[in-house]
C-alpha cells in the first residue's frame, strides 16, 4: 500500500508534477523554503554558567530537499533539530516554518504542527514501552482525530512502507534496534507530514539496518517529502544531496553534491 | 481525541502497574466503605435508642413526687406541709375543663418484693396503680384481663404480671392465669399476663406485677395517701407540652404554690426523645467525620500515585507531545486515570459498605442511609478529580523537550 503524497502547507508550492529530483529545479519563481532559520541562537543557562549551543545559525531548506547535518559532538546539531521540530524554542532569532514565524503560534497550534506537518525520528527510537508497534504508529493519528478503523489501516500502511507489517503486534522490547527504528519512522510518517526530521536515526544501528533506514528516507524524499537528518557517518551523509556542517554552534559549510544520484544500496560499494 | 480513547489509554496505563493501582483503589475503597458503614452504625444506634424511648410512649409525662426519693419535704413560703402526689391530685388532673389535653392519669406506688409460687422465688417490682397504667406505659395484655376500677375501689387482691415473673415462677407452658402467688406478705391471684416489652435500660420491664394501688397501700407500701409518681398521658404526642403545663399549674394550684416552686419533677418523654435525637446526630456526624478523614487520606494517596506516575512516565509524556499530543489530551489522560481509580474505589467502597452494613456491629444493627452512600461516592470521585488535577496539569504543561530529556 502506498502512502499518499504529503500534505503541503497552503503557502508552499508543490514540486512540478513528474519533476526529476536529480536535476535542479526548473526555471520559475523561487520556491519558498520549508525551513528558514535566521540568526538562531540557543543559550542554556546552568546556574552561573551559560552554554551557547547555537550562536547564530541561518539556514534555508527548500521543499523536497534531502539534507544531512554533520558536525562534531556538542556542535549544536540536536539543539538545532529540536528547534526545527518545534520541541524547543530558540533564545533569539527567527524560525519560519512554511513562512510562518513559529513564535507566533500558541501551544495548541504547535501541537498540531508537530502532529501533521513534522515527523520526528529520534536516535533512541522513543517508542512508548509496553505498547505494540502498530499502537505506537496509531498514536499520532489518534491525536489527529482519525477514527479507530481508518487509523488502524493507515498505521498498517505506514508499517508496510517501512517493511514492518509482519511485526505490527510486537512490543518495542520484542523488536531489534533496526526494527524499532523502522517502527519509529512509520510513526513519524503516519500522519503524512511534509517534513521529516531525524536526529541520528542510524546512530544506534549496524550497517545493514542503516541501509534499510536510509533506503526508507531516500524513498520518502523521492515521494516529495523534505528530509533533514543528522548523522555522524560520512557514508550516510554522502547519500544526501546537501550536507550542512556545524561547528561550535555556527554553520561551518553548506555544500551541495547535486548531480550524484545516490541510493542507499550503493553505500557498501563506496 | 474521544473520551473513549482517553479511557482506553488510561486503562492501559493503570494496567501496567496493577499493584500500585489496586493499592490506590484500596485507599479510596476503605474511605468510602468506612463512611457508609460508620454512618449506618451511627444511624442504627440512634434509631435503636429512639425506638426504646418511643417504647416508653412518647405521649406520657412522669410526675415524680419528692418524698419517697429522699429529697426531703418541700417548704415554700407560707406552706410547711410536704408537697405530695395524692389521690385528690389524680382527680384534679382528670378534670376535662381544667386539663383538656390530658387523657389519663395513673398513680404509681411501687416497691420491690420477693414473689413466690411454691418453691420458686423471684425479685419483682410491684406497681400499685389504676387500670389506665398499662396503656400509658405502653404495655399490652397478652392474656387474661386488665385491672378494673372496681378492683381499685374494692381493694381486690388481683395482679397483672409480666413475662419475666411468669417464666421465673411457673414451669414452661403452664397457664399462670388463675394461680395465686405471694408478693411478699400479699397473696394475689393472677388475672392477666402482659406481652413482653423491650427494655429501655438496665431494668427488666417485664419483672413486674401490677396490682390496684389500694391493695398495694393496704399490704405493701403502707397507707400514706401519697404516690411516688403519676403517669400523665396526653391525648397525642403533639399535645404533650400542653399537657405538661396543665398538669404543672393544676398541681401548683393544689399545693398553693407556683409552677416554678413546685417540688415535683416532670419527665417529658417527648423532650427526652428530641434530646437523644440531637445527641445521636452529633454521634453520627462524629463517626462520619472520622470516616471522611480516611477518605481524604485515600485522596492524598491518589495524588501521590499520580505524581509518581507522572514522574515515571515523563519521557512518555515527552514522546506524546513530540508526536503532537495537545495539552488537553495529556491532561485528559492523567485526569481520566485518577478518576478511574477513584471511581473503581468508590464503587467497590459502596459495595463493601452496603454489604458490611448488613452485619451487627458492636451490638448495633446498622441502618443504611442513601444520603451517605451518594455523598461518599460523590466525594470519592471529587477527590479523584481534585487530587488528580495537579499531577495531570503538571504533566500536560511540560515542554516536550524537557519531558524528553527527563531521566
Ligand atoms: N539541556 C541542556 N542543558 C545545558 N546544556 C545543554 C543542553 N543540551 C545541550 N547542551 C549543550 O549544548 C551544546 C550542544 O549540544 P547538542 O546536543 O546540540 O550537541 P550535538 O551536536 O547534538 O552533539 P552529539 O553529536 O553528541 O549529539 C553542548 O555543549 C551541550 O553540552
Ligand atoms: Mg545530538
Amino acid at each position: 500500500m502506498a502512502i499518499p503524497p504529503p500534505e503541503r502547507a497552503d503557502v508552499a508550492v508543490p514540486p512540478p508534477e513528474g519533476a526529476d529530483i536529480d536535476v535542479p529545479p526548473p526555471e520559475g519563481p523561487p520556491r519558498r523554503p520549508v525551513i528558514s532559520l535566521r540568526k538562531i541562537t540557543k543559550v542554556y543557562r546552568m546556574g552561573e554558567i551559560e552554554v551557547a549551543a547555537l550562536r547564530g545559525v541561518s539556514l534555508d531548506v527548500l521543499p523536497g530537499e534531502l539534507v544531512s547535518v554533520m558536525g562534531a559532538s556538542g556542535s549544536g546539531k540536536s539543539t538545532m533539530m529540536n528547534i526545527l521540530g518545534c520541541l524547543d524554542t530558540p533564545s533569539s532569532g527567527r524560525y519560519l516554518l512554511d513562512g510562518v514565524d513559529v513564535r507566533r503560534l500558541d501551544e495548541t497550534i504547535l501541537a498540531r504542527v508537530r502532529n501533521r506537518k513534522i515527523g520526528f525520528v529520534f536516535q533512541s527510537f522513543n517508542l512508548i514501552p509496553r505498547t505494540s508497534a502498530v499502537a505506537n504508529v496509531e498514536m499520532p493519528l489518534a491525536y489527529a482525530g482519525v477514527g479507530a478503523r481508518e487509523r488502524r489501516a493507515r498505521a498498517m500502511a505506514a508499517l508496510e512502507e517501512v517493511g514492518l507489517a509482519d511485526r505490527a503486534h510486537h512490543l518495542p522490547n520484542e523488536l531489534s534496534g533496526g526494527q524499532q527504528q523502522r517502527a519509529a519512522v512509520a510513526r513519524a510518517i503516519a500522519t503524512n507530514p511534509s517534513l521529516i526530521l531525524a536526529d541520528e536515526p542510524t546512530g544506534n544501528l549496524d550497517t545493514r539496518s542503516t541501509h534499510e533506514i536510509m533506503d526508507i528516507f531516500a524513498r520518502l524524499n523521492q515521494d516529495g517529502r523534505t528530509v533533514v537528518l543528522i548523522t555522524h557517518e560520512p557514508e550516510v551523509a554522502e547519500l544526501t544531496r546537501r550536507i550542512v556542517r556545524l561547528r561550535d554552534g555556527l554553520v561551518l559549510s553548506d555544500e551541495s553534491t547535486a548531480g550524484e544520484h545516490l541510493h542507499a544500496s550503493d553505500m557498501g560499494a563506496r | 481525541m474521544s473520551w473513549l480513547e482517553n479511557v482506553r489509554i488510561s486503562l492501559r496505563g493503570l494496567n501496567a502497574n496493577k499493584l500500585r493501582s489496586s493499592l490506590t483503589v484500596l485507599g479510596i475503597l476503605i474511605g468510602v466503605g468506612a463512611v457508609i458503614i460508620l454512618v449506618a452504625v451511627g444511624t442504627g444506634s440512634s434509631q435503636a435508642v429512639q425506638n426504646r424511648i418511643k417504647a416508653l410512649g412518647t405521649n406520657t409525662i412522669t410526675v415524680l413526687g419528692t418524698g419517697r426519693f429522699g429529697r426531703g419535704p418541700a417548704t415554700t413560703g407560707t406552706q410547711t406541709r410536704a408537697a405530695t402526689l395524692t389521690a385528690a391530685d389524680v382527680g384534679l388532673l382528670q378534670d376535662r375543663t381544667q386539663a383538656p389535653d390530658i387523657l389519663t392519669v395513673s398513680p404509681v406506688d411501687s416497691t420491690s418484693v420477693t414473689a413466690t409460687n411454691g418453691a420458686a422465688t423471684s425479685t419483682m417490682t410491684v406497681t400499685g396503680t389504676t387500670p389506665t397504667y398499662i396503656g400509658a406505659s405502653d404495655f399490652q395484655l397478652q392474656a387474661g384481663r386488665n385491672l378494673t376500677s372496681s378492683d381499685v375501689t374494692a381493694h381486690t387482691r388481683v395482679a397483672v404480671v409480666g413475662t419475666t415473673l411468669v417464666s421465673d415462677l411457673f414451669s414452661a407452658g403452664a397457664n399462670p392465669i388463675g394461680s395465686v402467688i405471694s408478693l411478699g406478705s400479699l397473696q394475689v391471684q393472677i388475672v392477666g399476663v402482659l406481652a413482653t416489652k423491650g427494655s429501655t435500660g438496665n431494668n427488666d420491664p417485664n419483672a413486674v406485677a401490677i396490682i390496684p394501688y389500694t391493695t398495694a397501700q393496704d399490704r405493701l407500701t403502707g397507707y400514706s395517701a401519697s404516690f411516688s409518681e403519676l403517669i400523665v398521658q396526653s391525648r397525642s404526642s403533639s399535645d404533650i407540652n400542653a399537657a405538661e403545663s396543665e398538669a404543672a399549674s393544676i398541681l401548683a394550684g393544689a399545693n398553693h404554690t407556683t409552677v416554678s416552686a413546685l417540688p415535683f419533677n416532670f419527665l417529658n418523654e417527648g423532650s427526652l426523645l428530641s434530646t437523644s435525637q440531637s445527641t445521636n446526630q452529633t454521634f453520627t456526624v462524629l463517626l462520619g467525620a472520622v470516616a471522611a478523614i480516611s477518605l481524604l487520606v485515600g485522596g492524598i494517596g491518589i495524588m501521590n500515585i499520580m505524581l509518581v506516575t507522572v514522574t515515571e512516565r515523563t519521557r512518555e509524556i515527552g514522546i506524546r507531545k513530540a508526536i503532537g499530543a495537545p495539552k488537553s489530551a495529556i491532561l485528559g489522560q492523567f485526569l481520566t486515570e485518577a478518576v478511574i481509580l477513584s471511581l473503581i474505589g468508590g464503587v467497590a467502597g459502596v459495595i463493601i459498605g452496603v454489604a458490611g452494613s448488613h452485619f451487627r456491629i458492636v451490638g448495633v444493627q446498622p441502618v443504611l442511609s442513601w444520603q451517605s452512600i451518594v455523598e461518599a461516592f460523590g466525594v470519592a470521585v471529587a477527590v479523584g478529580v481534585f487530587f488528580g488535577f495537579y499531577p495531570a496539569n503538571r504533566a500536560a504543561s511540560m515542554r516536550p523537550i524537557d519531558a524528553l530529556r527527563y531521566e
